[in-house]
């Protein structure tokens, strides 16, 4: 791979197209505009991280989700900068000539390149389920991680399993995080994750030297700290106790919550209504379909899509009903008995009365 | 004042009466004009802890029965805070230490009601099925149901000059009648707020209590209710009953002993006014002791 010194001429990019990249990285990563110039400089170093790209059982679509990153050439900077080794999908050559490659850049960077897995890994029956090059992904991740020195699992099948996991799970698909325990894994769930949330992570470490915040699954917290319930541009809708309840009806066409046709935001991490997918930003609940969970192991190709979602956490609005009035009086026997006693005393006040009035001897 | 010892007497003899007449009283009050619980009493289930506090049950109500939006005194759009004249029911929220829990709070729908015993003009009813209505053109406008009810449901319009009252009437007229159910328990998506015959949703009830004792304590499944169906016996009974987490008085729903409040008062009037007997009694002392001072007997 040629490496040079001045990006924008080898690659034709403009100042503008860069910038916007920066940008979009601060943005997604929730850091200030100050920052930019820090990116910039970040991806214009010489020496960046070999990058090694692994396929198992997979549709490409993570692949494919990062080429079609804003801006034509911006991904093919981004795969320069960080010097990829190989890749199946992206390299002409094929064969015995790519195993070589792969081979020799496993050797050369020994101990520093990163490691990136798309796709689930078959266990049942040796793994023999997906093989490359005469070889089972199972034993192909041990070999590649044994050298690496972290590992990104991006999208829903590296991360937990995914499709090929659902169901019956036949091939005994799991994520990478079950073979490999002893190299840190960040995981970027999603059916494809949003492209950003990949190229934020991998700015972010080769700006500030490490890993963004990651939760105990190892996703980064800048994308899937939220759920995307507390996100939601419909979230007013789910609030006022408006739905759709079937496509196409008066609540549909409104645009109101589609909780009751399914939607899975409520029991789902990410940052989907946030930064969307492609220029215009849609996202499944934007166009009128309920999310179905894609990111969340529990939830994505396990529950129905049209199956109600579990709601993780009660965030009612502020103006929310409250309960006003507590216990009430209640009513006693006691009180029954002293009525009696009154009328008593008032018969006995009218008697004394009467003694009293004129006519009578005792004025 | 100079008491004669025999008027002393006399008139400690009418406190002892009254005294010991109460229980008398009470216990009467208790045995009689009791309304029961029919097997074909329709009503409602609401389990707070399926309930999401998602308000379908608020807007289906109102699409129901043609009510308006309803702004609330700052003016937030469709954010009604109690019950009203153009909310019939409403879901109100409770945070605490127990955690969040919703409520939903409509008529009850009791099996005695305050309201149609307080009603001077019957324009409250309970009706054979068990719902309790209310007829705009009996009513006089005195809101003694408002005054009676427990749970203070019935609202009055203070701004029509025909004012009327307004509390949930089970879709009687609208939903139930096009389509077999309230449109609050059409509406709710969890399942919360279930409809059907009392007997069946008490047994319904009872049932998740049983299989949420029985689960393990640290079960996923585990609900930990508080052991009670409110509305079974509270206030006489109701026929929209409660199963909650959250103990039901921090919900708003009042701590009521197992009679009705018609059942005492209309008890204790009954038993006085019973032949126009007591009545009798009273006049004729009072008769005595007017006619004992008319003749001017000299008494030491």
């Amino acid at each position: 791979m040629i490496r040079s010194k001045n990006l924008f001429v080898e690659k034709e990019v403009g100042r503008r197209d860069f910038l916007k990249l920066s940008t979009k990285v601060a943005t997604v990563l929730g850091l200030s505009p100050a920052f930019i110039p820090q990116f910039s400089q970040a991806l214009e170093k010489k020496d960046k991280p070999a990058v090694i790209w692994l396929h198992f059982q997979e549709c490409t679509g993570c692949t494919e989700s990062l080429l079609r990153a804003e801006g034509p050439d911006l991904a093919a900077v981004i795969l320069d900068v960080i010097s990829l080794e190989y890749h199946e999908t992206l390299f002409a050559a094929a064969g015995h000539q790519i195993e070589e490659q792969l081979h020799a850049a496993m050797e050369r960077y020994k101990g520093a390149y990163v490691l990136v897995v798309e796709g689930s890994i078959p266990t049942k029956e040796n793994g023999h389920y997906c093989m490359i090059g005469g070889k089972t992904a199972l034993a192909s991740l041990k070999e590649v991680a044994k050298d690496c020195a972290a590992i990104i699992a991006i999208g829903s099948c590296a991360s937990w399993g995914g499709i090929p996991s659902s169901g019956p799970n036949p091939t005994g698909a799991v994520g990478v995080g079950e073979i490999i325990k002893d190299k840190p894994i960040v995981t970027i769930p999603g059916c494809p994750p949003s492209p950003y949330n990949f190229l934020s992570t991998v700015v972010h470490f080769l700006t500030f030297g490490k890993l963004p915040t990651l939760d105990k699954l190892g996703r980064p917290l800048f994308a899937y700290g939220r759920l995307i319930h507390d996100q939601c541009e419909r979230r007013a809708h789910f609030d006022a106790g408006r739905f759709a309840n079937e496509f196409g009806d008066e609540g549909h066409r409104e645009g109101y919550c589609l909780y009751k046709l399914g939607c899975k935001g409520p029991s789902t991490y990410g940052n989907c209504p946030e930064i969307g997918f492609n220029r215009e930003k849609t996202w499944p609940v934007n166009v009128g379909h309920p999310c179905f969970g894609c990111i969340e192991s529990q939830v994505g190709f396990n529950k129905s899509i049209h199956e109600l979602s579990d709601v993780l956490f009660t965030t009612p609005p502020q103006q929310y009903a409250q309960i006003e009035e507590t216990g009430n009086t209640t009513p006693t026997l006691i009180g029954v008995g002293a009525v009696g006693a009154v009328v008593g005393v008032a018969a006995t006040a009218v008697a004394m009365k009467a003694k009293k009035l004129p006519g009578s001897e005792e004025g | 004042m100079n008491i004669k010892r025999r008027n002393f007497l006399k008139g400690i003899a009418g406190a002892g009466v009254g005294v010991a007449a109460s229980p008398l009283l009470t216990s009467k009050a208790l045995a009689s004009e009791v309304k029961k619980l029919e097997a074909n009493h329709i009503g409602m289930l609401y389990d707070a802890t399926k309930c999401i506090g998602c308000k379908s049950c608020e807007v289906a109500c109102k699409k129901a029965n043609n009510m308006p939006v309803e702004y609330d005194a700052e003016g937030i759009y469709d954010a009604p805070r109690d019950l009203s004249k153009e909310s019939l029911n409403i879901i109100k929220l409770y945070k605490g230490p127990e955690g969040i829990s919703f409520i939903k709070r409509q008529c009850m729908h009791c099996v005695d009601p305050s309201c149609v015993s307080g009603c001077p003009t019957s324009a409250l009813n309970k009706t054979a099925n068990g719902i309790v209505t209310y007829d705009k053109d009996a009513c006089c406008g005195c809101r003694y149901c408002q005054m009676n009810c427990p749970f203070n449901i019935p609202k009055f319009e203070f701004d029509d000059f025909y004012g009327e009252i307004k509390k949930c009437e089970l879709c009687r007229t609208t939903n139930l009648v096009e389509n077999g159910q309230p449109a609050c328990t059409e509406a709710c998506p969890t399942g919360a707020v279930i409809f059907g015959k009392v007997t069946s949703l008490l047994a319904e009830a009872k049932q998740r209590l049983e299989i949420d004792n029985k689960r393990s304590a640290n079960s996923a499944d585990k609900v930990n209710y508080i052991n009670q169906v409110y509305g079974e016996f509270e206030g006489g009974g109701t026929s929209v009953l409660y199963l909650s987490k959250v103990p039901f008085e921090k919900l708003g729903l009042p701590n009521l002993p197992d009679y009705s409040q018609a059942s005492l008062s209309e008890g204790i009037q009954h038993t006085l006014y019973q032949g126009l007997i007591a009545p009798a009694v009273i006049y004729a002392g009072l008769a005595a002791i007017a006619f004992k001072n008319r003749s001017g007997k000299k008494e030491d």
